[in-house]
């Protein structure tokens, strides 16, 4: 147990290090003085002395780095050019919007993937089986704002089921009844992932089924579905799990396109303005956020992986 | 008693693979199934226990067990209709076994399907049988922690499980080392006598046939060419085939560094010669080989070749 997860966080670590660095680097690397960059043309001397100050730019590199990683650590990200509030306030009021937006969103993407390749599976070269393979593709090849629109123009629009745009939140008056504001966007952000982790979960299956030991398992007398449920997608969700860390990192990109469609108060949605604003510390703080977020994700699948397959431990 | 009665396997819009295949297999006994690969004697194992992939499908003949016919039966529908069952151990020991379940729970599948009323003591009495010491403990091992021959006994104890009155093993000691390939086959011809259980054995080893079998089978091109004891099928072959294949074995007193091979290759399913499939390659063949059937020859004992010109050695004076 313990060597195996050691090892994992640990690798999780030296990259989020190496990450931390090159976020951090990403201020230098603005052609000009970053300053000057930040506050426009018309700032005053002093407003660019006050903020050079503040992001400290007279000390050395490699001081600035240590400052900034161990403010960071403390759960100090500095403060908005644009706001003049502190970045993880800024970034805390998208949160809330985006935190369920990719919940739901993942929900969606287990709940239609998983069990509709496991159809199609079953149904291997049937009808069924070609109907569903053939919406997959679709699916997965259909851009997000397009599907987005076009669930608008339908539910929203059309036959009026779910609201166009806009999230209030839960805490709100509403409540959860909020969340059908949320049910058009996550649709649409889950139609290409639920795609691909239902190909996935198809093509695995099938593998899975011309192994000797599902051979093994019908020769015992167990039955057909036993085998398939135990013996084939036992083994097949192995590769499906470790699929879902790569699923997260398409969904922040997917989210932000999703968010402006959709008129919704994400996290997407602060990004795309801070960067018309060029309030970086506010972009860096997204950034470094989102990183931390997918290296937990993924060292939560590496480390489920183990329970699900016995034979990591030897690796 | 298993009786395959004229066996036809066919490949879906495709050639025939297993051409009118009859054999018996009695309690206790083992029948050595030989021939070159591709010859269909895995397709034939499949067959009998239900087990065929999608596509290919038994057109004709039948499957007996002990007067039931269990011929087109999968192993769950003969488990449901309460028939005899065949089991079956496979060539390859490391993918045989499923990598995330561990020894007991896959050992224990197969005991609660035909033995429901067994206890738990059940699984590791199944380990003792096949000789895996400190039963107990591999009980909870993966199969990753086991080697190549303890896994093989795993299978033949998972065969076991399912208190078959034939078991099937094909090329079962092929992908093990020398000893431990004599320590499974020991195991096998044990088990056989002592569960009184029908055995067919498939192989490419001729040496294996002669240790281990009672009778032999050959097969060449999906049709079996010579049915015999061991005994008189090693110091007797009948059909040219056979001949040549004992005239490859080498020769150790003869000190016959030179290997003998049998000129031409085996043919393809949906590419085999009219008359009998082997004449191209036969030495003996004339004209009368090459188109309509071939008659069965035969020798002592229970011998039977289909040729019409079966070798005749000279008895020794
Ligand atoms: N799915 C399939 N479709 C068509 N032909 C097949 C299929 N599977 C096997 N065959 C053919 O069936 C023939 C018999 O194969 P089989 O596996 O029974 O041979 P074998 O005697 O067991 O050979 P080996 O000693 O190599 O195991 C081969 O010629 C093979 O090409
Ligand atoms: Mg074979």
């Amino acid at each position: 147990m313990s060597r195996y997860v050691i090892r994992r966080t640990g690798a999780a670590i030296m990259t989020l290090i190496a990450a931390s660095i090159v976020i951090f680097a990403f201020i230098h690397l603005i052609p000009g003085d970053p300053v000057y960059v930040m506050l426009g043309d018309g700032a005053t001397p002093e407003q660019v002395a006050a903020l050079r100050d503040r992001l400290g730019l007279d000390e050395p590199l490699v001081m600035q780095y240590l400052i900034w990683a161990g403010n960071a650590l403390r759960g100090d990200l500095g403060v908005s050019i644009f706001f003049e509030t502190p970045v993880t306030q800024v970034i805390a009021e998208g949160a809330e919007t985006s935190i369920l937006l990719a919940s739901v969103t993942m929900v969606w993407i287990i709940l239609i993937g998983v069990p509709v390749g496991i159809l199609a599976a079953i149904r291997q070269g049937t009808l069924i089986d070609q109907g569903l393979s053939g919406l997959a593709m679709l699916a997965a090849s259909l851009p997000t704002f397009w599907v987005g629109l076009y669930l608008i123009l339908i539910f929203a629009a059309g036959l009026g089921w779910f609201p166009s745009s806009g999230y209030p939140s839960i805490f709100e008056e509403g409540g959860l009844v909020n969340l059908r504001y949320l049910v058009l966007p996550s649709l649409a952000l889950a139609a290409p992932n639920a795609a691909l982790i239902l190909r996935l979960t198809r093509a695995s299956m099938l593998d899975v089924a011309r192994e000797d030991y599902i051979r093994t398992a019908r020769a015992k007398g167990i039955r057909p579905t036993r085998v398939v449920l135990r013996h084939i997608l036992r083994n097949a969700l192995l590769a499906v799990v470790s699929a879902f860390g790569f699923t997260f990192a398409a969904l922040i990109s997917e989210a932000v396109v999703t968010e402006t469609v959709f008129a919704l108060p994400g996290i997407g949605r602060t990004v795309v303005q801070s960067i018309l604003r060029r309030d970086y510390p506010v972009i860096q703080g997204v950034i470094l956020i989102t990183v931390c977020l997918y290296l937990v994700i993924n060292l939560i699948v590496d480390l489920s992986y183990r329970y699900l397959d016995p034979r990591v431990e030897l690796e | 008693m298993l009786s395959v009665e004229n066996l036809v396997v066919s490949v879906r819009r495709g050639p025939e693979i297993v051409r009118d295949v009859s054999f018996e297999i009695a309690p206790g006994e083992i029948l050595g199934l030989v021939g070159e690969s591709g010859s269909g004697k895995s397709m034939t194992s499949l067959a009998l226990m239900g087990l065929l992939s999608p596509g290919i499908d038994i057109t004709g003949g039948a499957v007996r067990l002990d007067g039931t016919d269990i011929t087109h039966l999968q192993p769950h529908q003969r488990v449901a209709r309460n028939c005899g069952k065949v089991a079956m151990i496979f060539q390859e020991p490391m993918t045989s076994l499923n990598p995330v379940l561990r020894i007991r729970e896959q050992l224990e599948e197969a005991i609660n399907v035909h033995d429901p009323r067994a206890g738990p003591e059940r699984a590791r009495e199944l380990l003792d049988m096949v000789r895996i010491p400190d039963a107990g403990h591999q009980l909870n091992a993966y199969p990753h922690e086991l080697s190549g021959g303890m896994r093989q006994r795993v299978m033949i104890a998972i065969a076991l499980a399912c208190r078959p009155q034939v078991l099937i093993a094909d090329e079962p000691t092929t992908a093990l080392d020398v000893t431990v390939q004599r320590q499974v086959l020991g195991l096998i011809r044990e088990l056989c006598d002592s569960l009184h259980m029908g055995v067919l054995f498939i192989t490419h080893d001729l040496g294996v046939v002669a240790q281990l079998a009672d009778r032999v089978a050959v097969m060449y091109a999906g049709k079996l060419c010579e049915r015999a004891d061991v005994g008189p099928l090693f110091r007797a072959p009948l059909h040219p085939y056979t001949n040549g294949l004992l005239a490859c074995l080498p020769d150790p007193e003869s000190g016959n560094a030179a290997f003998e091979t049998i000129p031409g290759a085996a043919p393809r399913p949906g590419a085999i010669p009219e008359g009998c499939p082997f004449s191209p390659r036969c030495n003996r063949a004339q004209e009368t080989c090459r188109s309509g059937p071939v008659p069965e020859a035969h020798g002592p004992e229970r011998q039977v070749a289909v040729c019409h010109f079966p070798v005749r050695q000279e008895a020794p004076a």
